[in-house]
């Protein structure tokens, strides 16, 4: 617990995401054509929040859309059963956007690597920025992100998991386990 | 895997929870089909194997194009042109088919009990795609997905089934899928056509169309087997259509203005069907065929997706 995050902290974190989203759209005038998908699923709920907040900042609210990966793992042969699948939901063009790509925690970069290859099926965007609340480190492909709420020191067996109000949580929290406690 | 099932043969095995689980995938499945690109690499490096000993052109290129947009190799293999034709029997074709390694066999048969058959005697996943009279389970999923899609749920609906009950592989896998999901099934057609005992399925049956699809919220409409009759069991077509045939006065006058008309096609139409009503606004027929390539899709995705050999969690 000693690592994680408060309430507070993580409010502050999300503000702190949206700020720097927004001076950089503003920057390379992509405040326009600015899109937002969050991954399934812990980005869906955090991609709703900073499209609140970058509503403010820009004065238009983003589209926001939904990328479920589980099609698009590398780990389908090494699996148990097929994964679960849950809904994809993107209905603007990406074509030419800048889209701003939500997740919760960065970790070994498999994720990323999928929504990349599932978003280019949708079109071939502007650009494309990474936005993650919890960096914990442990990358196992070549990916960095463009904008890191809080960066996490953890062992290899531990478990980061972002808990946000409308997942159901008491309150916003980010909390470190050991795997399998 | 579909629950505890490695293959896909009949509806009348599989419970309300095998039965909603391809259902709710197939919704995952059809967002897929919307896409501008159509594909996904799921299924990248497994092949799919279409064994079919009996005419289909609907039922075959859906299950090519599912195994396509999910990225698996599918290759088509038709009697006509094969080794059936110079006596080679049912298990060795698929024996030797299996030796290519296929991750799933997808096989239609004149034979009620094929596909079965097949799966007592090759290792990969084997799916029925219509077995003689006895289920054509991926038509009875597609039939409840475009139910749930147009009705919202099976629960406490009621579908009549109008035609050559006896028969027909799809009446019995829409019995056995619709009666799980919560739906009442009424089934209709000439006495000649209704098997003894048939209502052991949980269904009613009815002699008469009007009484049958009254109060309904869908109707599945079927054809008349010809190619699996014997002798006749009608009169004449002329008669069947008057009597159980759906056109559009009878449409106007008994229908509830909410009900869809389905049917697994092909359609004879002017038979059970009138142009009117096949092409009309409560036909969901080519919803059906569209809902037929996601619910395959979904299908093939558990039977073929993962590696069941191993059972160890990957790391996201």
């Amino acid at each position: 617990m000693e690592h994680g995050m408060k309430a507070q902290d993580l409010q502050r974190a999300v503000r702190g995401l949206a700020d720097d989203v927004a001076a950089r759209a503003k920057a390379a005038g992509a405040a326009r054509d600015l899109a937002i998908i969050g991954i399934r699923r812990g980005g869906v709920f955090l991609a709703q929040r900073l499209r609140a907040e970058l509503a403010r900042s820009l004065g238009a609210e983003p589209p926001l859309g939904t990328l479920d990966i589980a099609l698009y793992r590398d780990d389908l042969a090494e699996k148990g059963a097929a994964p679960v699948i849950g809904p994809t939901d993107v209905r603007f063009p990406v074509q030419g956007k800048t889209i701003l790509l939500v997740d919760d925690v960065l970790y070994t970069g498999r994720t990323v690597r999928a929504a990349l290859d599932e978003l280019v099926d949708f079109g071939r965007p502007r650009r494309v920025w990474l936005a993650v609340l919890v960096d914990r480190g442990g990358r196992e492909l070549p990916i960095a992100a463009d904008f890191v709420g809080a960066r996490i020191e953890v062992a290899d067996q531990d478990d980061v998991q972002v808990r946000l109000t409308e997942s159901g949580a008491a309150e916003d929290a980010v909390v470190v386990k050991r795997r399998g406690t | 895997m579909i629950g505890r099932h490695k293959h896909c043969i009949s509806l009348a095995e599989y419970s309300r929870e095998e039965i909603l689980e391809v259902l709710d995938l197939a919704v995952s499945m059809k967002e897929v089909l919307q896409r501008p690109i159509k594909k996904v690499p799921s299924l990248r490096g497994k092949s799919v194997v279409n064994l079919f000993f009996e005419a289909s052109t609907r039922t075959r290129s859906s299950f090519e194009i599912a195994a396509k947009v999910l990225s698996a190799d599918a290759l088509n293999w038709t009697s006509s042109s094969s080794s059936v034709t110079k006596g080679e029997t049912l298990v060795d074709t698929a024996k030797n088919l299996e030796a290519m390694r296929p991750d799933v066999l997808v096989i239609r048969h004149s034979a009620g009990g094929a596909p079965k058959l097949v799966a007592d005697h090759v290792g990969c996943s084997v799916v029925s795609a219509g077995d003689g009279a006895h289920e054509h389970p991926s038509q009875g999923l597609l039939d409840c997905f475009t139910l749930r899609e147009k009705l919202g749920t099976l629960e406490g609906k009621t579908v009549a089934i109008v035609g050559d009950i006896s028969h027909s592989r799809v009446a019995r896998s829409d019995i056995h899928a619709m009666t799980k999901l919560g739906a009442s099934v009424r089934l209709c057609g000439p006495p000649t056509m209704i098997p003894a005992g048939i209502e052991a399925l949980g269904a009613t049956v009815h002699y008469q169309l009007r009484e049958a699809v009254e109060g309904a919220d869908a109707v599945v409409m079927l054809r008349i087997q010809h190619e699996r009759i014997g002798d006749p069991l009608i009169p004449g077509t002329r008669e069947y259509s008057k009597l159980w045939g759906l056109n559009a006065k009878k449409a106007a006058e008994w229908l509830r203005p909410s009900c869809v008309i389905l049917h697994p096609g092909p359609i004879n139409r002017g038979v059970e069907l009138s142009p009117e009503v096949a092409d009309g606004p409560q036909s969901v027929i080519l919803d059906q065929v569209q809902n037929g390539v996601a619910v395959r899709m979904a299908i093939l995705y558990l039977l073929a997706g993962g590696n069941p050999a191993d059972a160890g969690e990957a790391k996201a």
